[in-house]
């Protein structure tokens, strides 16, 4: 691999690793591939199962609590596998397995970076989640601020996050399934958006969380088969695969171990801080804990989902090893079967070339199910945790004060989603030739320096005022949207600059300290009587934080 | 939100001053960010050995293996991490929403 390739790899991957980004040009330069049906079939299967789940759910889901949360009926084990599911995407696989294939031990470490943020959320934040929230995070800023101000300021930060986001997804759903597919660009786009409508307006949270369930169950099984049988290619023993892939790789021993990818210490810093902590600010993440029925809950849903995390990617990065050795010495798979060019479909087609190689097209196809399912599942989650942060906070709590009726507020939710799904559907269109990878930068800056901050701060710190938790999370915002336009990704690659002002991709190690200092300064500076109310109130916050007395209770299902 | 929070107002008070309550505060603080001093120290150290000793991850496991040092030692990092949460789950889920119960019998008599 030469120098530009790696930057583009690992910018590709990083936009690919939380949830199904393909951002990397890798991928957007991919070229139509024949009708594919195999994998067509096995799209359908899904897609009729999933379809009857949402019939399922519609009947079940009644009230607002329902739509929002799925009445806080789904289990700790259930909402494991539908947080996994979230996090370990099909771009999971197809990203770090090819970062591996790529790089070696690096991928490795990035592996090791995307999982330790999942402790730190169950110590910190899991019951505090679930005591103090019932249908989104600004519940929980709110608690004791203001609530027309800081709701609709929580609420424009999951907007913002929740649109960036969509729109990566919906490029990268749009290019993956023209290549894995063989359907036209525009075609994939709306028929992920037309899905999602469909799951989101009528089985709300209830489908939501099964389809990512059912998701998550398959590609935890395709992955795992998958390793297993490129394992057995090398007689199930570590040592001959590692021992192979030295001598097949370009690098030959330096895969072992680390390499160049870490040689600038800031931009791995901000990458890291930005993932391990933007994941703490993902509202369809966040939404997750208000799905189980108390703290206890809350707590083994996290325990399982980081299990599953851990193990996939530990799958994940034998699938990358294996694939050096299996894909990398057959000419098959590279453009004019030079292997020492490009994959044929782009870089991030490693685990899908490994899939053809140990099972043939029918695994293949059934990886590409998978995959698009995993795109339709993680936008439907981001489609009812924007539609949520709408209609309950802004047009329930902000505009009707707390007194909208039931009915409204779920036709408003509905209608949210609709406009929510009609703007994803056109501006993935609208970006097809574009280069999204900014968008990524700006989702994870802005949620681990808007909300993530405020949110912690909410939850732990007593000082906090309305004021300060405002324009803590503003600087946060300005200064992360800020440093994405001067960075790479905007100001040369979009804008055509010669050289970026920021240099680097991602603003968290600077804007999220920022936005903490802002809160903390603010907040001390804030004499008012309200800041005085807002800090005793802390106390009763307090009990209930630990306690979970007057938690909203789980209706009964 | 606010109805129940004037609902359950004295019931706060009540907890708030039952010495157990700040028994169970504390040692949940002090677990919690142990741990998460636990994680965050491994995972730095980890990452410091990545950045500064790269040369120590690359010896060979065993003499003569191709399998590196730093391969199993990146799948401890996740393994330990994920065994913590565990114990964290573990302790919270017993020991302390035990106590938690407690408190809040305690404040309805």
């Amino acid at each position: 691999m030469k120098r530009p390739n790696l930057a583009t790899l690992t910018l590709g991957a990083l936009a690919l690793l939380p949830a199904a980004a393909f951002a990397g040009p890798a991928v957007a330069a991919a070229e139509k591939q024949p009708l594919n049906l195999h994998a067509i079939g096995m799209f359908l299967v899904f897609v009729l199962a999933t379809l009857a789940i949402t019939w399922w759910a519609a009947r079940q889901t009644r009230s607002t609590s329902d739509f929002y949360t799925a009445g806080g009926g789904i289990s700790g084990f259930q909402n494991g596998l539908a947080i996994a599911g979230d996090y370990m995407s099909a771009a999971t696989l197809l990203g770090l397995s090819s970062l591996m294939f790529a790089k070696g031990y690096d991928g490795f470490v990035y592996t090791v970076a995307f999982f330790v943020g999942w402790p730190l959320i169950t110590f910190l934040m899991a019951e505090r989640l679930r005591n103090l929230g019932r249908y989104t995070f600004a519940d929980i800023v709110s608690y004791r601020l203001d609530q027309t101000r800081i709701r609709t300021f929580a609420a424009f930060g999951s907007l913002t996050v929740v649109c960036c986001y969509l729109v990566v997804q919906m490029v990268g759903a749009g290019q993956l399934i023209k290549l894995l597919f063989g359907l036209d660009y525009p075609v994939a786009v709306m028929v992920v958006g037309a899905l999602m409508l469909v799951y989101v307006i009528f089985g709300g949270m209830i489908a939501t969380t099964w389809v990512q369930i059912i998701k998550a169950v398959l590609l935890l099984a395709g992955g795992t088969t998958l390793a297993l049988l490129a394992m057995a290619e090398f007689g199930f023993s570590y040592s001959t695969l590692a021992s192979r892939a030295v001598d097949t790789h370009a690098i030959g021993k330096a895969i072992m171990g680390p390499g160049s990818m870490l040689a600038d210490p800031f931009n791995a810093a901000s990458m890291s801080l930005g993932l391990v902590f933007g994941i703490a600010g993902l509202p369809h993440i966040l939404m997750r804990f208000f799905t189980v029925p108390n703290a206890k809950e809350a707590r083994k849903s996290v325990f399982f989902a980081t299990g599953f995390i851990g193990f996939f990617f530990l799958v994940v990065a034998t699938l990358g090893f294996a694939a050096i050795v299996i894909v990398g010495s057959d000419p098959q798979y590279f453009v004019g079967g030079d292997t020492k060019g490009a994959l044929i479909g782009g870089g991030n087609m490693v685990a899908m070339h490994l899939a053809k190689a140990v099972g043939g097209n029918l695994f293949l196809g059934f990886l590409s199910a998978v995959a698009f399912a995993t795109i339709l599942a993680v936008v439907s989650g981001l489609a009812l945790a924007g539609a949520s942060a709408i209609s309950h906070d802004l047009y329930a709590t902000v505009l009707k004060k707390g007194k909208a009726s039931e009915k409204d507020e779920m036709r408003v939710t509905r209608l949210a989603t609709v406009g929510l799904g009609i703007v994803a559907i056109l501006l993935g269109i609208l970006f097809e030739k574009q280069n999204v990878a900014f968008l990524v930068g700006l989702t994870f800056g802005v949620a681990a320096s808007t909300n993530f901050p405020v949110l912690i701060m909410a939850m732990y710190w007593k000082g906090l005022t309305t004021r300060g938790a405002l324009c803590g999370g503003i600087a946060g915002l300005v200064s992360a949207m800020l440093l994405v336009i001067l960075s790479p990704a905007v100001w040369v690659t979009v804008l055509g600059h010669a050289k970026a002002i920021f240099p680097y991709d991602h603003p968290a190690l600077i804007s999220m300290p920022l936005a903490f200092l802002v809160i903390v300064v603010v907040s001390k500076l804030d004499r008012s009587a309200r800041a005085a109310r807002e800090q005793a109130a802390f106390d009763d916050q307090f009990v209930r934080a630990q306690t979970g007395l007057g938690s909203a209770a789980a209706l009964a299902h | 939100m606010d109805l129940s929070v004037s609902r359950h107002a004295q019931n706060y008070d009540h907890i708030r001053n039952n010495p157990k309550f700040h028994q169970l505060a504390q040692s949940r603080s002090r677990l919690a960010w142990s741990l998460s001093a636990a994680v965050l120290g491994v995972y730095f150290l980890f990452m410091a050995t990545v950045a500064f000793a790269p040369a120590w991850l690359h010896q060979p496991l065993a003499e003569g293996s191709p399998l590196s040092v730093g391969l199993p030692i990146g799948a401890a990092v996740i393994l330990f991490s994920w065994l913590l949460t565990g114990w964290y789950v573990r302790c919270a889920n017993t020991r302390f929403d035990a106590l938690s119960a407690e408190l809040v019998q305690e404040s309805r008599q």
